[in-house]
């Protein structure tokens, strides 16, 4: 059997105190208990990720997408579950009980996330190079003629012009941000990259300016990637597999064309009829 | 002969949970292919052809049935069952798919188009563009076709490019959904010999197709598939494949 990269067991993430009612699996009204209040962001959910895929993942909004992939990048602290890293002690160690500074380690090192909203991943006065330089330095480079020429090679690969690379990401468009961001996740070299509806609000040319540059990405590197999008079409273009989530839940999964073909759950129907 | 695929009792119901309403596509669906075989699968429009092709290709989950297809990576393997990461290999490596539609990503140049199919195999590079240029050569694309981005090619232009996008990989077992569709004479005689090319070559392919006449001298076999199921009695033999020819001889000679 093949060792996946990432393997995520029963993860939960919920806020609230919970009570007897929605501890013990009664029905919840969407993610929220109808007695307590708690809801649960994230409810029982087991993901893979193999090699050099990409993994997509849909879903209405608040259905869980986001904190799953902060969760996997330790933005949010979980509730219950274990995750494995093929390139973390050899996926023997759940990685959600390291200390700070594994957990550190494995955001530097083995992943790279991409957020919606560029804010969160730059620091907007700082310039792009410092922006990337951070991520290198954070891994132990200290050499700044080595870390100039990585940083020289990451904005060429994203087509961001060497003239612009003092200039701060608040000066750039959106699509410009984004690919700084991009830039920045793949600083290191990660085995898995976490891209979260990178393309949303992006006008379709920029649109496809990025989805080229992931493409080439997993081709170049045969990074693992997983993918949020809302875009039906981004996900049939790129994705191998996909999985729906629902209310906190994975309600679906399978290859992308069956998901997007062939859906089974009534969710899912309704998701892929909604297509324009 | 030895078989490629052994299709067993396939059938495919849809159920629509809006409507919530089932709809029976293919019901029942048995055959097999020989290795180096070519079947070709007829019938009205909404008769389930392209339903049995994407159960085998996965597209879709047959409701019951299995189909065994004999791979180099796996050894015998019931399609319907295998796991995820199995079909995608067989997909990048063994089994090719090819529809009038083109499914591309933007910005995606026709010759690198096929020399990412190519990569997905797993060749290197340098081999995957010696590879994708000689197939392009192969299915007449012109070499000023290379670097524009597909989106603006004519029906059978795309459809070439589909096939050597599909082409490239060598795949053992090639399924054609209705390739030549919207195609006009001269291109279908193109791809007709293309296709006989390739069988001499020892593909296996299941091709569904609308004109009969295309289908001659190139089908091992014919189904004619009508309300989801084969119809009996419609497997051509060589005896009515060359009374077929002699009657279309008469009406033309009339």
């Amino acid at each position: 059997m093949e060792q996946p990269v990432l393997r995520v067991d029963h993860l939960t993430v919920r806020y609230g105190k919970t009570c007897d009612y929605c501890r013990n699996g009664g029905k919840l009204t969407k993610n929220t208990c109808p007695h307590c209040k708690t809801v649960w962001a994230c409810n029982d959910v087991n993901v893979t990720l193999y090699e050099g895929e990409i993994l997509g993942i849909v879903g209405e909004s608040g259905s869980g997408k986001s904190t799953l992939m902060k969760s996997l990048y330790f933005d949010f602290g979980i509730t219950e579950g274990k995750g494995y890293l093929k390139d973390f002690e050899n996926g023997e160690t759940d990685i959600f009980s390291q200390s700070l500074q594994q957990k550190k380690y494995i955001k530097n090192h083995i992943m790279g996330m991409v957020y919606q909203n560029p804010v969160l991943g730059l620091r907007m006065d700082y310039s792009s190079a410092g922006n990337i330089a951070e991520k290198l330095i954070a891994a132990g480079n200290r050499n700044f003629g080595k870390m100039n020429e990585r940083i020289a090679e990451l904005l060429d690969a994203v087509e961001i012009l060497q003239s612009r690379k003092k200039e701060p990401p608040k000066n750039f468009s959106g699509g410009m941000q984004q690919r700084v961001q991009i830039s920045k996740a793949l600083a290191n070299n990660p085995a898995i990259l976490l891209l979260d509806e990178v393309t949303t609000g992006l006008d379709l040319s920029v649109q496809a300016k990025v989805l080229e540059l992931i493409r080439k990405i997993r081709q170049e590197f045969n990074i693992s990637i997983m993918l949020v999008s809302h875009d039906l079409a981004v996900i049939r273009m790129l994705a191998d597999r996909t999985i729906v989530m629902l209310d906190g839940r994975i309600i679906e999964q399978g290859l992308t064309d069956q998901i997007l073909d062939d859906p089974q759950q009534p969710y899912t129907q309704q998701l892929v009829h909604s297509l324009l | 002969m030895e078989k490629i695929l052994e299709i067993k009792g396939l059938s495919k119901r849809f159920y629509l949970h809006e409507q919530n309403r089932e709809i029976r596509s293919c019901r029942d669906i048995s055959f097999s292919l020989n290795k180096g075989g070519f079947i070709g699968i007829v019938g009205t429009s909404g008769a389930g052809k392209s339903t049995v092709l994407r159960c085998i290709y996965r597209t879709y989950l047959a409701t019951t049935g299995s189909v065994v297809y004999d791979s180099l990576s796996y050894g015998k393997l019931d399609l319907v069952r295998a796991s995820e990461r199995q079909i995608i290999h067989l997909r990048k490596v063994e089994i090719g798919y090819v529809s009038q539609f083109l499914t591309i990503l933007p910005r995606t140049t026709a010759k690198q188009h096929v020399i990412n199919g190519a990569l997905d195999a797993g060749f290197s590079y340098e081999e995957s563009v010696r590879r994708a240029e000689e197939m392009m050569r192969y299915f007449k694309l012109s070499e000023n076709l290379w670097d524009i981005y597909p989106n603006t090619f004519s029906g059978g232009e795309k459809l070439r490019l589909n096939l050597a996008h599909a082409m490239v990989k060598a795949p053992r077992l090639l399924l054609l959904d209705e390739p030549t569709a919207s195609l006009d004479n001269n291109t279908k005689i193109l791809v007709k010999e293309l296709l006989m090319k390739l069988k001499a070559e020892g593909t296996s392919m299941i091709g569904i197709f609308h004109d009969l006449e295309f289908m001659e001298g190139l089908c091992d076999h014919v189904y004619n598939i009508s309300q989801g199921s084969f119809q009996t009695g419609a497997e051509q033999s060589e005896a009515e494949q060359s009374e077929a020819e002699q009657t279309r001889a008469e009406q033309e000679a009339s």
